[in-house]
């Protein structure tokens, strides 16, 4: 009896603990992404509001030319830090087509902010027009559509190099590590010094990589500081209840064994 | 008193109202507090609670989320999306909801892995064995149809996939997958409806789960030594012995699911579904949900379409009868020495179909699902009745009670050698 119940305990402990795991190893191939220290990861990390600010920064200047962020509201930047009258003011650079007004007719006026972030093509074909036929993808969500997320993007942006000599590259197409195919369509989009930063931050490769990152990974998931904080909670709440339910557990049964 | 005893059976005249008009008090107070349980019973006897307080926070999940999704292929995507951004701890209500329902079938499989391992699907609990497989089927109806919702590249693709097996049926087949799309290939009209359904099953499973906990009530519990209640001293009321028992299981399970919901949300999830459905833009490899992943194994198993699918669905369907495959009639296979490794091999067996569903088909991983397609069928065909038949078990106690006191003793012995 004893045997069987360890028997038991055993598979119920491979189950419980392989079950979810199994399919992040079933979807993990190559392990061998580099990771990054990030200021939001483990249990209580939290977004680096400076990183965020700097990132949209490089978003705006490089990035935004190609890729849109539809999901995101100019609003949200106050979440990290912008003042109303900055996210006023940031919005007002942009146009957006309204209407039909009175007479019937659509206008253009200068976006607000509950406006969404203003896209730089008009729509896809345009998109593929403007960029080799290619599509650049929406990056609302990026971190969260890719494996590896933050650390795929990051080790991206850092991964352009010269092809292997016997690597037979596409036109228009450059060489990328940590691609899937090693082939990407984007020209290496940022190298040191793209973008000044106004906080005196160093502009090299990696910090701006570092730094877009971080405000990709804010978009993607606006809700991380409140969920963590919030989870730790919850747990909390589980375990003590637990403990005294236990405690009950014990004393109750002790006469029936 | 005089007139009717049964009004003053309780000190709350409320209750006596109530139990006058509808005995539901009683009802409640016989199968939830004196409902008498094998006092042998383990924590695997938790796992149906479990299951049905995560089927409840999944309706309850699923309301909201209804009420702020647009079943629309335009804006399906975007309204999840807004849900996790816009909407008052909707990230959380989603969350809860796609990964509850991962933990919700974690939960029902241990629970049918109890089942099977205890012999609970024997003599008298045929028909309860068969609801709860029938709620397994509804189960991974409605899964499959909640993942379309989201409408990113893995809902279109999964849609189109499955869907696609329908055509494999012959003569009728593509008029059946036409009439299950309502159009000739995923679309709007696919959507409306996947989201009508999706709405409606869980109500089916809430049904058919309140039939699967009144049969078992009927009969009682099975319980580890599978062997019947001889005595009032076998057992322990329901309220408060099971229910203590339960809301530690509730507080376990608790911590796990919190810590997926908070810390990891989307590990379950494939990164595939964050972007948009494309008709145009094939995912290099599309993969099931990984808690249907074992039948998804299968049905790549085989190079024939459509023996795929009949394989497939027998594999599910074959579960109806396996009360009627086991001839052995001792339940537990803690007293069933050769049958036991056969049925924990088959345990890990549809682990690693699950494991190779989720990979490629094609070189080891295939050979590895064709093994394990044989076994699957070898092993509740072939070995499930045969073993029955030529297995000598171990000998059976007497009485849950002499179990305990058997144990007790092993214990005393034990603690005073060690002194």
């Amino acid at each position: 009896m004893k045997v069987e119940c360890i028997n038991m305990k055993v598979l119920l402990l491979t189950f419980l603990f392989l079950m979810p795991s199994f399919c992040i190893l079933a979807s993990s191939n190559d392990a061998k992404m580099p990771k990054h220290e990030w200021s939001f990861g483990g249990i209580t990390g939290t977004f680096d509001r400076a990183s965020i600010q700097r990132g949209y920064k490089v978003y705006r200047e490089v990035c935004s030319g190609c890729h849109s962020m539809s999901l995101l509201y100019y609003r949200d930047l106050i979440d990290i830090g912008f003042s109303e009258e900055e996210v006023k003011a940031i919005s007002a650079e942009y146009t957006v087509q309204d209407g039909p007004n009175d007479e019937g007719e659509m206008f253009e006026r200068p976006a607000r902010p509950s406006d969404r972030f203003v896209s730089p093509f008009a729509n896809e074909q345009e998109a593929r027009m403007n960029n080799n036929g290619s599509y650049p993808p929406d990056l609302s969500v990026i971190t969260k559509a890719k494996k590896h997320g933050a650390d795929y993007i990051y080790n991206l942006l850092l991964g352009y190099k010269e092809p292997p000599e016997d690597y037979e590259i596409g036109e228009g197409m450059y060489y990328n590590e940590w691609k899937e195919g090693h082939q990407i369509a984007m020209a290496p989009p940022l190298d040191e010094g793209y973008v000044d930063y106004d906080d005196g931050t160093e502009n090299t490769l990696p910090q701006l990589s570092e730094d877009v990152t971080t405000f990709l990974v804010w978009s993607a998931e606006p809700e991380l500081e409140v969920r963590k904080k919030l989870g730790i909670k919850v747990i909390l709440f589980f375990i003590i209840f637990g403990i005294f339910i236990y405690i009950s557990k014990k004393r109750l049964w002790r006469e029936i064994h | 008193m005089e007139k009717s005893p049964e009004q003053h059976k309780y000190k709350n005249s409320f209750l006596n109202w109530i139990e006058f008009r509808l005995p539901i008090v009683s009802y409640i107070e016989k199968e939830y507090k004196d409902y008498p349980m094998p006092k042998n019973c383990n924590y695997f006897w938790s796992f149906g609670a479990l299951a049905t307080i995560l089927l409840v926070v999944l309706i309850v999940s699923g309301i909201f989320l209804a009420m702020n999704y647009t079943p629309h292929t335009d804006m399906a995507f975007d309204s999840v999306e807004r849900i996790m951004r816009d909407v008052s701890y909707g990230w959380l209500l989603r969350y809860m909801h796609s990964n509850g329902s991962a933990f919700f079938f974690i939960v029902v499989y241990i629970h049918i892995l109890r089942g099977m391992y205890y012999g609970s699907y024997k003599y008298p609990r045929e028909l309860n064995w068969i609801l709860g497989v029938f709620i397994y089927l509804l189960m991974m109806a409605t899964s499959f149809l909640g993942y379309t919702l989201p409408w990113g590249q893995m809902s279109y693709w999964g849609a189109t996939v499955i869907t696609n097996l329908f055509s494999a049926i012959p003569l009728v087949g593509d008029g059946l997958k036409t009439w299950i799309l309502g159009d000739y290939t995923v679309g709007n009209a696919t959507l409306n409806r996947f989201f009508a359904l999706h709405y409606v099953l869980p109500f089916v499973i809430l049904g058919v789960v309140g039939l699967h906990v009144v049969a078992v009530h009927v009969h009682g519990s099975n319980n580890p030594a599978g062997i019947d209640i001889k005595s009032k001293g076998d057992t322990v009321s329901f309220f408060p012995y099971m229910i203590v028992k339960d809301t530690l299981a509730v507080c376990v399970c608790g911590v796990a699911i919190s810590v997926i919901i908070f810390f990891g949300p989307n590990l379950m999830a494939e990164v595939d579904n964050y972007i948009p459905a494309d008709p145009l833009v094939t995912p290099s490899h599309i993969v099931a949900n990984w808690y249907l992943a074992p039948f998804y194994a299968i049905l790549r198993a085989i190079p024939d379409k459509l023996g795929g699918v009949v394989l497939m669905f027998a594999a599910i369907l074959i579960l109806f009868v396996l009360p009627w495959l086991d001839t052995s009639k001792t339940k537990s296979c803690n007293y069933r020495p050769v049958y036991k490794w056969f049925m924990m091999l088959f345990f890990v067996n549809f682990f690693v179909l699950g494991y190779v569903g989720m990979k490629p088909a094609a070189g080891t991983y295939l050979l590895i699902a064709r093994i394990g397609l044989v076994y699957y069928f070898v092993f509740l065909l072939i070995l499930t009745p045969f073993i029955g038949k030529f297995e000598k078990p171990k000998k059976i106690p007497a009485s849950i009670s002499d179990i305990l006191k058997d144990n007790n003793l092993s214990k005393s012995e034990h603690e005073s050698g060690m002194h």
